[in-house]
């Protein structure tokens, strides 16, 4: 046998006890890990649930069509946050996905050079970093002060329209889609962005070399590969627009009274929970906590109906 | 210098498509700008208003009472600080052994799927319903020392919050560790924990340090699940079982005051913030170049 060659490292070892104890032990430790998750989400629902249960017995389903909320009378009805949650949501999306996806067109096709574009994509992730409550300061000192006049003179021109009926007095309902749009702005741009970088090469350079113009391509042939990643991105916006809290509380007015009018003060869920929580008791709580179920409801699903489309939806090239 | 006659290929500006084509690149890059604008102009706002404010007196110093001058946030920053590293300290280990279970020993079956539904199912879940979470489980049980309002609660919402984003970057990054480095472990007899704690982790350690430095700076600025958790305090914090403050419910709490005083402090805790929150993201940058390079 040759020098230096030692048969005894080549045998098979036996693994002590020890070892294969703690590897299962690692093993049962993980899944236990995993499973709070699974814990922390079973918690919350039977915590709002169980909270909102004397509510839901003593409305039913009528809390969430009348808008009458009443501690005093011990009377409580919904319609009114939960409108302001979807309206204000949709609105914020309807200004927030035209500005983003154009963006991310912007930020992704060749049209200014890449270190530009690059810092450029850096600030609008920044954007997303910024706390909402300082959002929600800079919106009562600063944003709203500078819009009134605008939405005065808006109040004077469509006053006629039941959407603009009411002289702005400072927070409402306007302020509070706008702060939201600057909110969801880098989401959709983030994934819009992604999703338009992740379109093949080759289609763009097929698309210029049969003679097309730049925004040809990008309307017939990139935002089409493109859609999935962006619609998700959509969702998941409006999902974080429902849910958004602290801006929305401080510039919307917390008023219960029902208005179509985007100028007068509203409510979401959020800004409810957020102004009443700490110091509700009783059956004000339990309606908060129904509330809150009806929020929870809400964003789940569209954080569903989000995953399915870019499931769904994704083309294969 | 060779000159070509003006023909089909070259290019006319005057087409209506290369009109049309020009219009909305200006459109796009109107769009871009007025994306970038809050940006520059909610950071020009705070760093003007708040940073003309930062002395060692404001970093130092109780606030006062309401309708009084002078005075600081310092117990705000260090609470801040403290319900921010409580939050760290469940949901890192929580986060990465999830992530771990996840990429090293979900074999694709009904948990390790209920386990990825249930991650994206929380990450969803608005911060707001975080707080009215531990307010029930906590706060109105009176589970701590018969305790209601305290850091640790405070804490614990935004580790609800955070735990998502670690066990995301966590399995992502792990996924990324190439499959020779595990078979070569495991050739010269490592057993599976070795593996994971010597191996594989420490190969995935900057992208899951990104994630979790992310996942810090966002928690640091959420007001909403502290507000009737954590609550707010006008003293130094008084351990982890009692009510504490903290800048972001300070910057709420003192924005909707009617006095000069208080809304100059809200201003200042929002540069504290704001800077904080943006040398913290820098760094998670810093830290994903690592790996990269």
């Amino acid at each position: 046998m040759a020098a230096g060659v030692r048969p005894e490292l080549f045998q098979q070892r036996r693994r002590p006890v020890w070892e294969l104890l703690v590897d299962r032990g690692f093993q049962k430790l993980v899944v236990l890990l995993a499973a709070v998750v699974g814990l922390v989400l079973l918690g919350i629902l039977i915590t709002v649930m169980g909270g909102a249960r004397e509510a839901i017995s003593r409305f039913g389903l009528s809390f969430l069509t009348t808008s009458n909320w009443d501690p005093v009378g011990e009377h409580y009805g919904a319609f009114t946050a939960i409108y302001g949650t979807v309206v204000s949501s949709l609105l914020a999306l309807l200004i927030a996905v035209p500005l983003g996806v154009g963006t991310a067109i912007f930020l992704t096709e060749n049209i200014i050079p890449l270190p530009i574009r690059q810092v450029l994509g850096l600030m609008v992730e920044l954007l997303a970093a910024i706390p909402s409550v300082v959002l929600g300061l800079w919106g009562i000192f600063v944003m709203e002060p500078f819009l009134r006049p605008g939405l005065n003179s808006l109040h004077q021109l469509l006053g006629w329209l039941p959407f603009f009926s009411t002289t702005p007095q400072g927070p409402g309902m306007a302020p509070a889609v706008l702060i939201l749009v600057v909110m969801i702005l880098p989401i959709i741009t983030a994934i819009s962005r992604d999703s338009l970088l992740q379109v093949p090469q080759a289609l763009r350079q097929a698309a210029y070399g049969v003679g097309t113009t730049r925004w040809g391509a990008i309307a017939h042939v990139i935002l089409p590969a493109a859609v999935s990643g962006i619609t998700g991105g959509v969702m998941l916006a409006l999902g974080r627009a429902m849910g958004e809290t602290m801006a929305v509380t401080m510039l919307i007015g917390n008023s219960n009274n029902f208005s179509l009018s985007l100028l007068a003060p509203g409510n979401t869920i959020s800004s409810m929970l957020a102004n009443q929580f700490g110091e509700a008791d009783g059956l004000q709580v339990s309606a908060l906590m129904y509330a809150a179920l009806v929020l929870m409801l809400l964003t789940l699903v569209v954080n569903l109906i989000a995953q399915q489309i870019v499931r769904r939806l994704s083309l294969k090239y | 210098m060779t000159t070509y006659p003006r023909g089909s290929l070259t290019l006319r500006r005057s087409l209506a498509r290369n009109r049309w084509n020009q219009l909305f690149t200006a459109i796009a890059g109107l769009f871009t700008a007025v994306a970038v604008l809050p940006l520059v102009v909610v950071i020009g706002y705070v760093l003007f208003k708040g940073g003309s404010m930062l002395s060692l007196q404001l970093l130092t110093q109780l606030p006062p009472p309401p309708g009084l001058d002078g005075g600081g946030i310092g117990n705000a920053i260090l609470g801040t600080l403290i319900v921010t590293l409580v939050a760290a300290a469940i949901a890192v280990p929580v986060g990465v052994g999830a992530g771990v279970y996840l990429a090293e020993f979900a074999a694709g079956g009904g948990f390790s799927r209920f386990v990825r539904f249930g991650t994206n199912v929380l990450a969803g879940v608005p911060s707001i319903i975080c707080g009215v979470f531990v307010y029930g489980l906590i706060v109105s049980t009176r589970l701590f020392l018969g305790q209601s309002y305290s850091a640790l609660a405070g804490g614990i919402a935004l580790a609800v919050l955070m735990l998502p984003t670690v066990i995301k970057t966590t399995d992502e990054a792990l996924k990324l560790v190439p499959q020779e480095l595990r078979w070569g472990a495991m050739g010269v007899g490592a057993s599976r924990f070795v593996t994971i704690t010597r191996v594989t982790l420490p190969a995935a350690f900057s992208p899951i340090a990104t994630g979790v430095v992310l996942a810090i700076a966002r928690a640091a600025g959420e007001t909403a699940p502290l507000i009737f958790t954590a609550l707010f305090s006008f003293y130094w914090p008084q351990g982890l079982f009692n009510p504490i403050a903290s800048m972001s419910v300070l910057i709420y709490n003192f924005a909707i005051m009617p006095y000069e005083a208080q809304i100059a402090l809200a201003w200042a805790s929002s540069f504290v913030l704001v800077v904080m929150i943006l040398l913290a993201n820098l760094l998670a940058r810093w830290l994903g170049r690592i790996s990269s390079s």
